[in-house]
């Protein structure tokens, strides 16, 4: 159970480094603090104490193996993660080139 | 039939794929291939509607079939409401294509563009089309990294700005999806929509199921935009180019966010009060504030994009007092009623709203501005835009021999017809404020004479442009035809038996 709470606590960690850092670079960590509690929390369904990895063969149990499904999803939201992280930061990049600076209280060209 | 249903992803993913490969050395592939692959995938849209047959396709990839109607692969499911929406997409794709041919030309890197556009309209596809969850997610993601790029294609100060802002609250929508996609797994053990429906049925759990339902009306709705979760649709919608601003406003936000919520509380779900109460209040909520943001804009893209909201909201607004009459054991042919309204609603804004953004995008070509300060007396130097966005203007606001009069009167009959007259009074309202908006935009770009500038530099824009627009203009006249019975029993009232159908509908998909 410690583990959920403390999956939820890196949740709400990411949420407050969103809504409260200026700096763009620090929302985008913020937003992968999120991101990778969502993960956590993934890998932690398919999880049994004292598992075994699920690969078939005569001398393990049904019952003794973790799931592999959520592994499976994990891989692919990590590496979809991974391309949403990389557009954020080009357009960190491309925002600090066209602004000079990272800080999002003077990123305000759009109004109404 | 079944053997075409990947073709609605792998196709544009090709044509992704051999536009930056091919289109350096030949001029004008890029454009070519994008408009046949898009103008086939409507042609194979338009035959499963008009085959005659509203039957439902299962395709399993790799072929593994289901073991004891236990579902081992992913699948993807044709049925009329996903054909339905296939339609809307394909559709808008093909005429955004078209006017993005001339349009397109003020921009450099043009492979990109039709690059980016192609793996988006894949990934929208992809979402209408999936019946797994955790697929759904990823051609969500697909799409949403596409339009991101899309949106900041001009690369200036606001596009990136907006994407910016676009991408974070993206992000944490797709956090708070993902999240929910493992409560759901957690919960039932599968992944397969239908197998979660049967599993759901016999559930007892309503508190675990009820906080996964409102964490996906949060991420789904921050996809669609609905009123509390809004906040970065006038900003990206206005600084995207204009197709692709079409695009955003007439297909994304209805694929990607609201046909999901459909599709998922309607057929996952047992439908239940509360979540009906939710969705109608969140739909009201937008379609008022959203009008009453858009009556004060100057700039043209910017109302175009708060009038999204609003008009999303009529929607939302005819499917959840569906809902609502369904979870109180009302008759099932007035929530029909209701529901095929919300629907109707849904393609005629997809057809109305993408004009007006081509509109605007028409006044930009020539003018260089989005300002309506700015503008003026161009209804004598480009009549053919100006005609055209006279009809779209009339249908948004709900003038009779357009579409979206018959839609908004479904609505509101079927609103009086349940005792929601606080619905349907606001419903009206928010109509007339529509129209008053309306008039603005026309006054202030077309009529207003008195601004300074030389009327005759402006011609009008070049011909794929115009005929782009006047197709969906003649749509927007044509699809008044889905009120007459006959049509709207073929087209609409298929996808809406879907929606109101019960779980057996699924077993039986299950096993096929």
């Amino acid at each position: 159970m410690i583990v959920y709470i403390l999956c939820f606590i890196l949740f709400l960690v990411g949420l407050f480094g969103i809504l409260t850092s200026r700096n763009i670079i620090k929302i985008v960590i913020g937003l992968s603090f999120m991101e990778f509690s969502v993960y956590l929390f993934l890998v932690l369904i398919g999880y049994i104490d004292n598992g075994q990895a699920p690969i078939l063969s005569d001398n393990i149990a049904a019952a003794k193996y973790v799931d592999p499904l959520p592994q499976a999803m994990v891989l692919t939201a990590i590496v979809i993660g991974l391309a949403t992280k990389a557009m954020l930061l080009t357009m960190a990049i491309r925002i600090y080139k066209k602004f000079n600076t990272f800080d999002i209280r003077k990123v305000t060209s759009l109004k109404g | 039939m079944d053997k075409f249903i990947p073709l609605f992803v792998i196709l544009p993913l090709i044509a992704a794929f051999l536009i930056p490969v091919f289109g350096r050395f030949l001029k004008a592939f890029n454009k070519t291939i994008t408009l046949l692959v898009f103008l086939t995938l409507l042609i194979l849209s338009l035959f499963y509607l008009f085959a005659g047959s509203q039957a439902s396709f299962v395709y399993h990839i790799g072929g593994w079939k289901p073991v004891n109607g236990v579902p081992i692969a992913i699948c993807f499911l044709l049925d009329p409401f996903s054909g339905f929406m296939l339609i809307i997409i394909n559709m808008m794709a093909f005429l955004s294509t078209l006017y993005s041919v001339s349009y397109m030309t003020r921009y450099t890197g043009e492979n990109y563009y039709y690059t980016l556009f192609a793996i988006m309209v894949a990934g929208l596809n992809g979402v209408v089309i999936t019946g797994d969850l955790f697929n759904l997610y990823v051609f969500l993601e697909v799409t949403v990294i596409a339009s991101y790029a899309l949106v900041a294609f001009g690369t200036e100060k606001e596009e990136l700005e907006a994407s910016f802002k676009y991408q974070v609250l993206g992000g944490m929508a797709t956090a708070l999806i993902l999240f929910s996609i493992g409560m759901i797994y957690w919960y039932t053990k599968t992944l397969n929509i239908f197998d979660i429906s049967a599993i759901l049925k016999d559930s007892s759990d309503y508190k675990l199921i009820e906080f996964t339902q409102l964490m996906l009306i949060a991420g789904f709705g921050l996809k669609a935009a609905i009123m509390p979760f809004h906040g970065w649709l006038p900003d990206a919608h206005s600084s995207a180019p204009s197709p692709i601003s079409a695009m955003l406003s007439g297909v994304v936000i209805k694929a990607a966010g609201l046909y999901v919520i459909f599709r998922l509380f309607f057929n996952m779900f047992e439908i239940s009060y509360v979540i009906g109460i939710i969705i109608t209040v969140i739909g009201t909520l937008s379609m008022v504030v959203g009008v009453f943001l858009a009556i004060g804009q100057w700039d043209l893209k910017r109302l175009l994009a708060y009038h999204s909201i609003s008009q999303m909201g009529y929607v939302i607004l005819g499917v959840g007092m569906g809902m609502l009459i369904l979870s109180r054991n009302g008759s099932e042919a007035l929530a029909a009623l209701a529901i095929t309204g919300g629907l109707f609603h849904l393609i005629n804004h997809a057809v109305f709203k993408g004009l007006l953004f081509l509109n605007a995008g028409s006044i930009e070509y020539r003018l260089n501005t989005r300002d309506l300060k700015h503008m003026g007396g161009l209804s004598a130097s480009m009549p053919l835009t100006y005609s055209t966005s006279l009809g779209a203007s009339m249908a948004i606001s709900g003038i009779p021999p357009f579409n979206g009069f018959f839609s908004k009167l479904i609505i509101i009959v079927a609103a009086i017809q349940a005792r929601y007259y606080v619905l349907a009074l606001l419903a009206v309202v928010v109509s007339i404020i529509t129209l008053a908006s309306f008039l603005k935009f026309q006054r202030y770009a077309f009529y207003n004479t008195k601004v300074e500038h030389e009327k005759k530099k402006y011609r009008d824009v070049p011909f794929v442009m115009i005929l782009s627009m006047v197709i969906m203009a003649l749509l927007c006249l044509g699809l008044s035809l889905l009120i007459i019975p006959d049509v709207r029993d073929n087209v609409l009232q298929p996808a809406v038996d879907v929606l109101m159908r019960k779980n057996d509908y699924f077993i039986n998909i299950l096993n096929m």
